[in-house]
């Protein structure tokens, strides 16, 4: 039996989405050096790029679990027409 | 004796007439308990009033349901008040209800009370419980039934929100007997083995009886000790189950619930584009400002004539040296001329023109004799010519 998948939530999608968004916020003050701003905006993007790896990162599943005797397995669910 | 025979339509109208004329059945007040609820489409309600023993059918129309204070429901007690009447094409009579009330509560709906009543005071809705929703949750477990049309809801809301979403369902019996306990081991399946990110507990709509599972103990328990965010859907808007309550998130219905845990992935990329314009914007304005800065900086003398200064100060100089030379010439001139002057006047002055003239000077012991008297006979004096000295002695 294939082993299941874990969760595997990334916790960090929220963390890098409030870091981006304080980021994006303290560049616009415009009060950093351009040194600093220039680190501030690469990071940004870095931040964004990461959000967007974690959102494109998965493929259409749509299964059922199958308990059996408290092995659980999953196969492709297809809901029935009608 | 010979009997005439009636008719049915005869005798129903008979029989409808008679009632009719009863003035205590054309007011009446009834109480029993509601069951085989119909909200017809046309705004009628069609039910049956029941006890222990007896039914009897009733019928409420449009114009009187807009006045109820309450949604009927099955098993729920009320006092209902209304006109019994013949209804000739059944050959029954029924309640034409003009208003009712709730009568206390039906048993079912009073163990829902109680239940509630009771987790509450023991904190299993107590808001800080209550978990935050993941913002991207890679897997979403479901726990409803793997027919009908909750599932299918959940997949086309979830899908179409994100066409990549991963849904995980594990099918339970969501009503009857022992649907609590499979809802409850579901729950801690997806736990344990940590299936999911999310939960969506649903159900569709129902009667209270049928909705019962959600409002079981061991459910709400199992919601309340789950680590994972559980979103109850549990029959229509209207309706309430305990499960409702502990849950993390309560979705008014199954596609409402989907809505709720599966992200928009097109709004937050769009969001994320946002973000990413902002940063350009944001860098390309402090450059900007830094790029005035320099121009306002350039513009300044000092760059655009950086040798006026120097020459400036290379002016001044020549002019102070000029000005030195010309004080300082000036200077030996006067002098000269002052010389010049001073030499012909000691020129004039000289004794040595008048010796060379013939006379001389006559001295004695170094100093000029100016006078016969300072003269003795026998002095030794010094007679000085033009081309020399010579001593002499006075007789």
């Amino acid at each position: 039996m294939p082993k299941l998948y874990n969760g595997g939530y990334n916790m960090d999608f929220e963390e890098i989405m409030k870091k981006l968004e304080e980021i994006t916020a303290e560049l616009e003050k415009g009060e950093l050096t351009l040194d600093e701003s220039v680190k501030k905006f690469e990071e940004g993007i870095k931040l964004s790029k990461e959000c967007s790896k974690i959102l494109e990162d998965s493929e259409k599943r749509i299964n059922i679990l199958i308990n059996n005797d408290g092995n659980i397995s999953e196969e492709n669910f297809l809901p029935e027409e009608g | 004796m010979e009997y005439k025979a009636l008719s049915v339509t005869e005798l129903n109208k008979y029989i409808k007439d008679k009632i009719a004329t009863d003035e205590f059945l054309n007011n009446v007040l009834i109480k029993g308990e509601i069951s085989n609820f119909k909200h017809h489409y046309t705004g009628h309600m069609y039910f049956t009033l029941k006890d222990d023993n007896s039914l009897i059918k009733c019928i409420m129309f449009k114009s009187y349901t807009t006045n109820l204070k309450f949604v009927p429901k099955d098993g729920m007690s009320v006092l209902a008040f209304g006109t019994i009447s013949v209804f000739e094409r059944d050959g029954v009579y029924q309640l034409y209800c003009k208003a009712m009330q709730e009568d206390g509560l039906g048993s079912l709906y009073k163990a829902y009370e109680e239940l509630k009543e009771k987790l509450q005071k023991e904190g299993l809705f107590d808001e800080a419980h209550k978990k935050k929703l993941p913002k991207a949750p890679k897997v979403i477990g479901v726990l409803t039934s793997n027919t009908g049309s909750v599932i299918k809801d959940i997949i086309n809301v979830s899908t179409r929100r994100n066409p990549n979403v991963y849904i995980r369902l594990y099918p339970v019996p969501v009503q009857g007997e022992g649907a609590g306990e499979k809802i409850v081991e579901a729950i801690k399946i997806m736990n344990d083995k940590n299936l999911a990110d999310v939960l969506i507990l649903a159900r569709g709509g129902g009667s209270l009886e049928d909705l019962w599972p959600f409002n079981e103990e061991v459910v709400a328990r199992a919601i309340y000790e789950s680590k994972l965010p559980i979103v109850s859907a549990v029959g229509h808007e209207t309706d309430f189950s305990i499960s409702d309550f502990v849950a993390d998130l309560r979705a008014p219905t199954p596609s409402a619930a989907a809505e709720l845990v599966v992200p928009n992935v097109a709004e937050l990329s769009q969001k994320l584009d946002v973000y990413n314009l902002r940063l350009k914007n944001a860098l390309k304005k402090k450059i900007d400002i830094m790029k005035m800065r320099y121009e306002k900086c350039m513009k300044s003398r000092v760059y655009t004539d950086p040798l006026k200064n120097i020459n400036d100060q290379y002016l001044k100089l020549d002019m102070l040296l000029k000005s030195m030379t010309n004080s300082v010439l000036t200077k030996i001139q006067k002098s000269k001329t002052e010389a010049t002057k001073n030499i012909a006047k000691l020129d004039a002055l000289s004794p040595l023109k008048t010796l060379a003239r013939g006379y001389s000077i006559v001295q004695k012991n170094g100093k000029v004799v100016k006078s016969v008297n300072e003269l003795n006979k026998d002095d030794i004096i010094s007679l000085r010519l033009a081309d020399g000295n010579k001593d002499a002695k006075i007789i």
